[in-house]
């Protein structure tokens, strides 16, 4: 088991003066060898001239990985090739994960395994680092099955033109579903090796080992040849599609370890690129006129005075007005210029009664999987208890906002950087705008600021593409934080009803389940309940058109936090109707989930949890309240207590310490793992105490972080991870588990405090106040 | 009105309008990007640099406003080849994930140190309040920056 606990947070390796090159050396995959595209830099490095040092340093580190065409062509005119396909996962292709239909058919190849004859490795995947490490996990992974040592491994990441193609970076899938198919085609490159250094050296491939990239036979040491020697020169391609022997659990020994993390010499200098810091020679800022709310449309618009403005040009493109200039707070000024009149939206609907029109108007239910029969199951109920719960719209709120710049080469080859988690869907989307076949446009991922999905949808490409276009010189678009709150696919406001009901024996006996535009994520049931069933009336993915007033997409674990805080503030209220201590009363009904059954053991035991001496009354625990919540996400397991203070005369929750236990099969990277557990649990506080986005006729009302408010360094609990070791299962997602706890594991505790329910997220102090009366 | 100030320790001077906000003279003008945008209000705290050794957001200063001081990027706070000691931290603990606050944490975390070299790890939290970051990095924002106030060259001032 892999703990970390608050305040002994240092990476494996101690503690020593690195210098700026050692620091580069570590980072040095990032950059697939000093492949920056130096047209893109030319500019930016002009103008810090006056420092050369600074513009010197840039090309160590560049971003995500990529390289210029030509020297991919060069890179992989000789050595080993391994494509590797893989079948997509049922329903991916389609509907809410493709949702304009504009990905590409799949199956195609998903990773690229290219071995050099400098006995360099790279990885080419269409997946994108936005901080959750894979640039780091996914080398890990690949160097594992070829036996050589991880600082031999680049890896470019979603460049469309390099990389194979990809749906996207979501769901917690990187790991899950692309670490596979990685391995299998590392494996295969390994297997290709094998069979060529067998011949080489005239040793039978089962006397052959490979130590860091290195063949040599068994028996005489001597006899040896490097991957790069055995592929130099040739150029060897291989198409796999089945699977490869891969590794096993036991001989691991790079999958596992706390690897560094590679983008973290360019990110503490500064020098790790953003699509926003990308400035081709003579890219213009866009501002773009905005509608003040959704469903406003434009009566009048005089745009004289922005013209007039030194520097500044507005070009009108398709519905795009916009204000170009060079410098972006000239562009900000010279926006302000222009008068528009519009026409007010004709939307009624606000943050107060959005709940009644998504009851009302939702689409008819779809039932999941049921189990047994309800009506029969409520006949045989001593005790029903039955709630409603609610939770507002949620912002994503990446630090970078939305940017993107576009290029258009003489020769018509479009280029675009985007922040985005599907480089090959802009890429689609860019096409289309600019109507040209999707090979004339290249998408580029630099670092992306934070994504959390609301970067699945990226119109700033777009923007930025259609003005390069219409202005004849590269754009940069780079959304401002109210265009962020405006157009961000926000988590949907949710209606979760509940009907359960327990009989005489304290057991659950029917559980009837209705979940309003969230989706059934979170759902995967566990707990043994007789009689189930769930109604789910539209997701997250359902169109903003009539239900929504504005656009909806996937929030981090989208749908889960809805589901499982709504499921667990239920099992909660099932077990106080019971008299039962919420861990006891959790435990009795896990009789079909030792895996569940496991974790729940650990977080009680690492937290040091008691039951209470009168398990129904509130009180008891000095001023804390305690609160336990289960869930499954991404195929992980995951368990977690949270220990709150409550000031009764502000509604103020203070959250003390949180202890996550999860069981996410092999762990690639446990540090890498342990930070996201934090991330979940820390940017949960949010979605729970005080984020809820507040809008009325169509206008977003929350414009920036000084109305919507993230949570802060004070709220930080502190955070208790335990990874449990499961060997058995390959790597589950890790991005997302521990956040889908949050909202029960705090509303538990209060209820555990206080005796009283909290029936709508978020908490915040004056709903806390209020519901105490 | 050309504003002349020192910037990551050498003279320069701007001749570009001096109400011009100082992060995007920074990020357009001189291609030091390593400062970022994130609110345009200075409430996220992303664009921070040091005036004068002291926290300040670049995306609310006026360039005048730094006529004659001494401003310090993320890019200028290694001395020559060598991190500094909140940068090395930082390593260490990671104190990131997708990076974009970084830059103005590790310029916080200086000016904090700056201000109170053996700063104990409840100061460093209360300096870092008004400064966001969405992954979820805090507990390690906070111990790469108090055990950097461990180094005995923390308070540097840059």
């Amino acid at each position: 088991m892999t703990k970390r606990s608050d305040g002994s947070g240092a990476a494996a390796k101690g503690r020593r003066q690195r210098t700026l090159s050692e620091a580069a050396a570590e980072g040095r995959a990032i950059a697939a060898r000093d492949a920056v595209e130096r047209t893109a830099y030319a500019n930016a490095a002009a103008l810090a001239s006056h420092d050369s040092e600074q513009s010197a340093g840039s090309g160590e580190f560049g971003f995500g990985g990529t390289m210029r065409r030509r020297d991919f062509v060069s890179l992989t005119a000789t050595g080993l090739l391994i494509s590797f396909s893989v079948k997509p996962l049922e329903g991916m292709a389609r509907g809410r994960w493709n949702p304009a239909n504009l990905q590409r058919p799949s199956p195609d190849f998903n990773a690229f395994v290219h071995i050099g004859a400098d006995d360099r490795v790279t990885l080419l995947v269409g997946k994108i680092e936005m901080g959750q490490g894979v640039m780091t996990s996914l080398p890990q992974m690949a160097a594992e099955e070829l036996n050589i040592s991880i600082d031999k491994v680049d890896v470019v990441m979603g460049d469309t033109d390099l990389c194979p193609f990809d749906m996207g970076t979501y769901g917690s899938l990187s790991i899950l579903a692309l670490g596979p198919v990685l391995r299998a085609a590392a494996a295969e490159g390994k297997a290709v090796l094998m069979q060529m250094g067998s011949v080489k050296l005239g040793v039978p491939v089962d006397q052959l080992e490979v130590v860091d990239g290195i063949l040599r036979s068994k028996a005489d040491p001597s006899k040896r040849v490097s991957y790069g020697a055995l592929t130099g020169g040739n150029r060897i391609e291989r198409k796999v599609d089945g699977p490869a022997a891969m590794e096993r659990v036991g001989d691991f020994t790079i999958i596992g370890i706390s690897a560094p993390r590679r983008d973290a010499p360019a990110k503490v200098t500064g020098k790790a690129k953003y699509a926003g810091d990308i400035i081709p020679t003579g890219a213009l800022h866009a501002r773009i006129l905005r509608a003040p709310a959704h469903g406003a449309t434009l009566k009048s618009v005089d745009t004289s005075k922005a013209e007039a403005y030194p520097g500044a040009r507005v070009v009108r493109a398709g519905s795009l007005i916009a204000v170009l200039h060079a410098h972006r707070d000239e562009a900000d000024k010279a926006l302000k210029l222009v008068v528009a009149e519009w026409n007010p939206s004709p939307s009624v609907l606000d943050d107060k009664n959005i709940f009644e029109h998504l009851e009302k108007h939702a689409p008819a239910p779809q039932t999941g999987r049921p189990r047994g029969n309800v009506a029969e199951g409520e006949a045989a109920a001593a005790d029903i208890v039955a709630t409603k719960y609610l939770k507002g719209y949620v912002a994503h709120a990446p630090m970078e906002t939305h940017s993107a710049v576009t290029e258009i080469a003489a020769d018509g080859k479009v280029t675009v950087w985007a922040g985005t988690q599907m480089p090959f869907g802009v890429q689609s989307q860019v096409a289309q705008a600019l109507q040209l076949p999707p090979a004339k446009v290249r998408v580029i991922t630099p670092f992306v600021g934070g994504g959390f999905g609301g970067k699945s949808v990226s119109n700033q490409a777009i923007e930025s593409a259609v003005l390069a276009k219409a202005a004849g010189v590269p754009v940069r678009v780079i959304w401002d934080r109210s265009e962020e709150f405006f157009f961000d696919g926000f988590d949907p406001a949710t209606v979760v009803n509940v009907r359960a009901g327990l009989t005489r024996e304290k057991k659950i006996t029917f559980w009837d389940y209705e979940v309003i535009a969230a989706g059934g994520r979170g759902l995967q049931e566990f707990y043994d309940i007789p009689h189930l069933r769930t109604n789910t009336r539209g997701t997250w993915g359902t169109g903003s058109g009539t239900l929504h007033p504005f656009n909806v997409g996937p929030w981090r674990a989208p749908g889960a936090n809805a589901n499982i805080w709504a499921r667990e503030s239920h099992i909660d209220a099932l077990a106080a109707k019971a008299g039962m201590d919420p861990v006891e009363f959790r435990f009795s009904h896990l009789a079909g989930s030792a895996r569940m059954a496991t974790v729940l053991r650990t977080a009680v035991e690492k937290f040091g949890y008691k039951p209470k001496a009168q398990a129904a009354k509130p009180g008891q625990r000095a001023n804390v309240g305690l609160g336990v919540a289960l869930g499954i996400d991404a195929g992980t397991y995951v368990a977690g207590i949270a220990q709150v203070k409550l000031d009764r005369a502000t509604g103020e929750i203070t959250v003390e310490r949180v202890v996550i236990a999860q069981d996410m099969g092999i762990v690639v990277n446990p540090i890498g793992a342990m930070q996201q557990l934090e991330g979940c649990v820390t940017q949960g506080l949010g979605y729970v105490l005080s984020e809820e986005v507040r809008f009325k006729n169509g206008e977003v009302l929350d414009k920036n972080f000084t109305t919507y408010t993230l949570p802060r360094f004070s709220w930080v609990p502190k955070i208790e991870g335990y990874l449990i070791a499961n060997n058995e299962l390959p790597p589950q997602g890790g991005g997302e588990p521990a956040i889908v706890l949050m909202g029960a594991m705090i509303g538990n505790a209060v209820f555990d405090l206080t005796g009283v329910r909290l029936t709508q997220l978020p908490f915040t102090k004056e709903r806390v106040k209020a519901a105490l009366g | 009105m050309p504003v002349s100030l020192t910037l990551n320790g050498k003279p320069v001077t701007l001749d570009t309008g001096d109400d011009r906000r100082l992060l995007w003279v920074l990020r357009d003008d001189l291609g030091l990007t390593g400062s970022k945008f994130g609110c345009g209000i200075g409430a996220c705290g992303a664009c921070t640099v040091l005036i004068d050794g002291k926290a300040t957001r670049s995306c609310i200063t006026e360039l005048k406003a730094v006529a004659g001081k001494k401003v310090t990027t993320i890019e200028g706070l290694a001395t020559g080849d060598k991190l500094a000691p909140v940068q090395e931290a930082f390593l260490d603990h990671l104190g990131f994930q997708c990076g974009y606050c970084t830059s103005g944490m590790i310029m916080t975390g200086q000016s904090i140190l700056n201000a109170n070299p053996k700063a104990t790890r409840e100061q460093v939290a209360a300096g870092l309040e008004r400064n966001f970051c969405r992954c979820g990095a805090q507990v390690r924002i906070i111990d790469a920056i108090a055990d950097a106030a461990k180094a005995p060259t923390a308070g540097a001032q840059k």
